[in-house]
Parts: C-alpha cells; sequence; structure tokens
C-alpha cells in the first residue's frame, strides 16, 4: 500500500543552518533515499519552499478568499512530503524512523493514500 | 543515540532559531540587553544539559525564555543580598516570578517583542556598520570573533565597538509599550533598511569569504521580519530583492575573484531554488497593488532573473520599473539605471538625454561615464566616447570594471551598451 510521509518540522531551524550543515543533512537523507529507491519503496518526494513564500486560497466565502501565509500557523511547518509504497504500517514507521535518525527534531505524519495519480508531464529536470 | 535525544546540531539550530524570539521577551521582562544576553546564554546552558536526557521540550521557545527568566531573577536575588540596600526594583520584579509561562510568551507581543529588538539595532546615532554588526551579535547571535572577521577588524575592536554601541542605545529611552499603528510602521520601515544593510555588507564581499555570509543572515532575518509581518508587500519586496539578488552570487566573481558584469554571467550557476522563492514572492507582493520602492527593486531583480539569455531581458519592463522607482525616490543614480534601459529600448540617443543632465551630480561616478562612453560609442561620437571612457577607468573601483570599459575601447564599434550588475 502506500503511504505519505509528511514531514513536519520547525523552518526557523532549518534556516539557521549554515548551507554546509543543510547539505550534511540532505547527503544523510539522500543515503536512506537511496536505499529505498534499491528496494522499488520511493514514489515521488518533494521539499517546499518556506511558509513565507505560501498564499492560502480560503475557499469557505464565495468568492473565495485569498491570503498571504500558510493555511495554519503552527509550531512545526509542512515542510515537504514522501509517497513510499509498503506492506503495512509497521515497514511505513521503519522508513520514518530511518528518515528521522538522518534529520532529527520535528514529526513525521504517515497517512495512507487514498487516491493516486502520477505525475502525467513527460520527465523533466526539476527546480534544483 | 536514542529518540528522545535529539544530535548536538540539532541542538544549536534550535537554539539560534529561539534566539531572537526569547532575546527579545527578556529584554521586554529585563529591559536591560546585557541581562537578557546573559540569561539567554544561561538557559542555553541548562537546555545543552537538559534536553539530550530529557528529550527537548515540545515549546522550545517557551521554555527558554522561563529558564532564562528564572536564572536571571536568581542573579538578581543573590546580587540583592550582597547590597547593602536592597534593590527595590530587583524585589519587586520578583513578585511576578511565577507569572505562568503563556503570558511570559504572549503571541500578540511577540511580534512586537522581536521588531523591538530589531529596532533598537536602527538607533539613528549609531553608523551603519555599527547598527549592522549590532544586529548580528543581538538578534543573529553571531560571535564577535566572526562579526569581526567580517569587518577586517581584530575581535577586541569589535568588542569595543559593540560595547560603546550597547552603551549608546541604553542611554536612549527605548520604549517598550505596544506601539500605535504609525510607530509600528515606523520600526518596521528602520528595520527593513537595516536588514538591507546587514544584507549588502555581504553582497559586496567576495564569495566564501566570512563578510558573504552576511548576505544569508539578511535573508533570514528577512524571512524572520515577513513571518512576523506576513501580509506587508514591502517586506515581501525587501525578501524577494535580496533573494533575487544572493541567486546571481555563484555566478557574480570569476576564477580570480574579479566581479563578472550581469550581461557576462554564466545564468546556468544562478540558484534556481532561490529565484522560485523570490518569484513567488513577487507575486504575492504585485496582487497588494500598494507599490513602494522595495518591490519595484524586486520587480526589476525578477526580470532579470526571468531572462535565460541577456537578450531575452525585457528592457520595456525594467525601463517602466525604473520609472516609477524614480517618481517614488527621485536620485540621480536611480535615472542612470534607468537610462541603461531605456537605452536598450528607445536607442542610444534616447538613453544618452537621461544621462547628460546627470553630470553635475554624477561627474566623480564611475557607471555615469562608463555608461556615457558606451552611449556616445553607438552614436559613432567616438572622440567623445574616448574620453568619457578614460574618465571612467580613471573612476574604476575594482579592476574588472575598469578592464570591462577597456574591452569596450578596443571595440570600439557598434557594441552593446554597458549594462552592469548594479541595479
Amino acid at each position: 500500500m502506500l503511504y505519505a510521509i509528511l514531514c513536519y518540522k520547525d523552518e526557523d531551524v532549518v534556516a539557521a543552518w549554515s548551507a554546509a550543515e543543510d547539505a550534511a543533512v540532505m547527503e544523510r537523507l539522500g543515503q536512506v533515499h537511496e536505499g529505498l529507491e534499491r528496494q522499488g519503496k520511493l514514489g515521488p518526494s518533494l521539499r517546499l519552499l518556506p511558509t513565507t513564500a505560501a498564499t492560502t486560497l480560503r475557499k469557505a466565502s464565495e468568492p473565495p478568499l485569498v491570503i498571504d501565509g500558510p493555511f495554519a500557523e503552527t509550531k512545526e511547518q509542512l515542510l515537504g512530503f514522501y509517497v513510499v509504497d509498503v506492506a503495512d504500517l509497521d515497514e511505513a514507521l521503519g522508513i520514518a524512523r530511518d528518515l528521522a535518525a538522518a534529520n532529527p527534531g520535528g514529526a513525521y505524519e504517515l497517512r495512507p493514500v487514498l487516491l493516486y495519480n502520477p505525475d502525467p508531464r513527460p520527465v523533466r529536470g526539476g527546480l534544483a | 543515540m536514542s529518540e528522545a535525544s535529539p544530535d548536538a546540531a540539532w541542538l544549536a539550530g534550535a537554539l539560534a532559531a529561539a534566539r531572537p524570539r526569547v532575546v527579545s521577551a527578556l529584554l521586554r521582562v529585563f529591559r536591560d540587553l546585557d541581562t537578557a544576553e546573559e540569561a539567554f546564554q544561561e538557559a542555553s546552558l541548562r537546555a545543552l544539559r537538559t534536553w539530550p536526557r530529557t528529550g527537548p521540550p515540545r515549546d522550545v521557545a517557551g521554555w527558554l525564555i522561563l529558564v532564562g527568566r528564572n536564572a536571571a531573577l536568581d542573579g538578581k536575588r543573590r546580587l540583592a543580598r550582597q547590597a547593602a540596600l536592597p534593590a527595590e526594583d530587583a524585589l519587586s520584579d520578583l513578585d511576578d516570578a511565577e507569572t505562568p509561562l503563556a503570558e511570559a510568551i504572549d503571541a500578540q507581543a511577540y511580534r512586537d517583542d522581536i521588531l523591538r529588538l530589531l529596532f533598537i539595532c536602527c538607533h539613528p546615532d549609531l553608523p551603519a556598520t555599527q547598527q549592522v554588526a549590532l544586529a548580528l551579535r543581538i538578534v543573529s547571535g553571531l560571535p564577535v570573533a566572526r562579526i569581526a572577521r567580517a569587518f577586517l577588524v581584530s575581535e577586541a575592536a569589535m568588542e569595543q565597538r559593540l560595547t560603546r554601541a550597547k552603551a549608546r542605545i541604553a542611554r536612549s529611552p527605548v520604549p517598550y509599550g505596544a506601539p500605535g499603528p504609525v510607530e509600528r510602521a515606523e520600526r518596521l520601515s528602520a528595520v527593513s533598511t537595516m536588514l538591507y544593510l546587514v544584507f549588502n555588507a555581504g553582497y559586496s564581499a567576495a564569495t566564501g569569504s566570512e563578510r558573504a555570509a552576511l548576505c544569508d543572515e539578511g535573508i533570514r532575518l528577512g524571512r524572520l521580519l515577513l513571518r512576523l509581518f506576513p501580509t506587508d508587500p514591502e517586506v515581501m519586496g525587501l525578501l524577494a530583492l535580496m533573494l533575487l539578488q544572493h541567486a546571481r552570487s555563484p555566478a557574480r566573481f570569476d576564477a580570480d575573484g574579479e566581479v563578472v558584469l550581469l550581461e557576462d554571467q554564466d545564468r546556468g550557476l544562478w540558484r534556481r531554488p532561490m529565484i522560485a522563492e523570490g518569484l513567488a514572492l513577487v507575486d504575492k507582493a504585485l496582487r497588494h497593488r500598494t507599490p513602494g520602492p522595495c518591490q519595484v527593486q524586486a520587480a526589476i531583480a525578477a526580470l532579470h532573473a526571468r531572462a535565460a539569455r541577456p537578450h531575452e531581458t525585457d528592457w520595456a519592463g525594467i525601463d517602466a520599473l525604473y520609472a516609477a522607482l524614480e517618481r517614488m525616490q527621485p536620485s540621480p543614480v536611480i535615472t542612470l539605471n534607468r537610462a541603461v534601459a531605456t537605452a536598450k529600448v528607445a536607442g542610444p540617443a534616447a538613453g544618452l538625454a537621461l544621462v547628460e543632465p546627470l553630470a553635475g551630480a554624477l561627474g566623480g561616478y564611475f557607471h555615469f561615464h562608463g555608461l556615457r562612453g558606451a552611449l556616445l560609442m553607438q552614436l559613432g561620437r567616438s572622440t567623445e566616447a574616448r574620453e568619457a571612457m578614460g574618465r571612467a577607468i580613471a573612476l574604476a573601483g575594482t579592476p574588472a570594471e575598469a578592464a570591462h570599459i577597456r574591452r569596450q575601447l578596443d571595440r570600439l564599434v557598434g557594441a552593446d551598451s554597458a549594462d552592469r550588475e548594479k541595479i
């Protein structure tokens, strides 16, 4: 089954990292990603820009209201997610533990995926 | 390592991230910068001792504020016992020592707390470099040794400067009440200017130097400010401007450390994630339809960033934006920048018509003579062009600037006008 692993962390902590510290975390995470890829368990994953770059469309009103910033003001922010292909929750938790060891602090929320639409676009390079 | 014990790097990051909020809250409580800083230091030491054992608290900043406050009150208590006369204000402070945590970290107050902490660094009596040094020390928490290296002075000299600056601040009244809307806007404006000074101190330095790291610090403080004022389009513009300029830094210097001008830069080296963030912020800001100088400058930087190659630059858009900036902040340097865009859009004669009246104001300025020479060259007025370029070379601040003009002199036929990195 597919699980989404939602990555929550205090973005101020991430912003306080130097470029070298950021690269070191990404390097450690990269090793976990490689292992998952080899086992064919890693689906799409992405890292988001800070919530200061976010815009929210509130649908409760008509017309919807556009506001600056993230949907929820929280101590820890949604900074990215993974989709992983696992047998059960235990296996998803195992992956989350490996990721946590590579990047401590914050929380991973594990959510089973109901509907999955693979990227229909032709393959092309990402932002970075 | 158990799950409850985050590693040292995480601890250091958490403390650094919490610092502005904690120091600013402690400043409100104690109304003394040194006390607030020492209380933060003490709380950090206790965190380093405690958290590896207990795991970090859910509310890191709240924990540090409470522990820092109690530590400082303990210190005052000891001092009060030693003093011949009891210090009245210290004793009265003890009365609210047990105020609940919730009040200490009042969410409403915290925006004004951090703004105040940033604002006291902007004291008008302090020269710009001291404002920058003070903000780096107090708000960012950079070690004095690093700030000293960034400003190429000894650690002792920087320590002395910071002490003097703090003394200057201590002598002037800092309003601790909640500011009204007008006062808050004035503080925000002063702080925005100071953050751009932090950024610019790094921007003028060579990549990889201690000083270049100040760009990252300016951006970090800009994000902090935008978190406090998430709907302010000028703050969005300020952060976007810093991001879009800093995105070019890997391409701004060649192997010899010389500046590479914008039109000669390898755009493949530009940092795409920074550009993406900057462009998103410009889009957000423009939705507000309340333009300001930071937004306009960010929008100009955005048009440069969107051009995959120099000749794809939207010079008509840049020309219009500089015209808007001229109306907001009339200045000969802005007119000179506009002339570059005007010449690209309407030809060298139109550009030169903007440049010539600036001779009085900018006669001692490298870029004035450089641009004037390039435009004269395009118009076939070679003798005058040579003379202008000769003056530019004499006024060049860096070897790269002089070399750029010499190359044009060498060509001296139908070349492109002198665009440059500065916007």
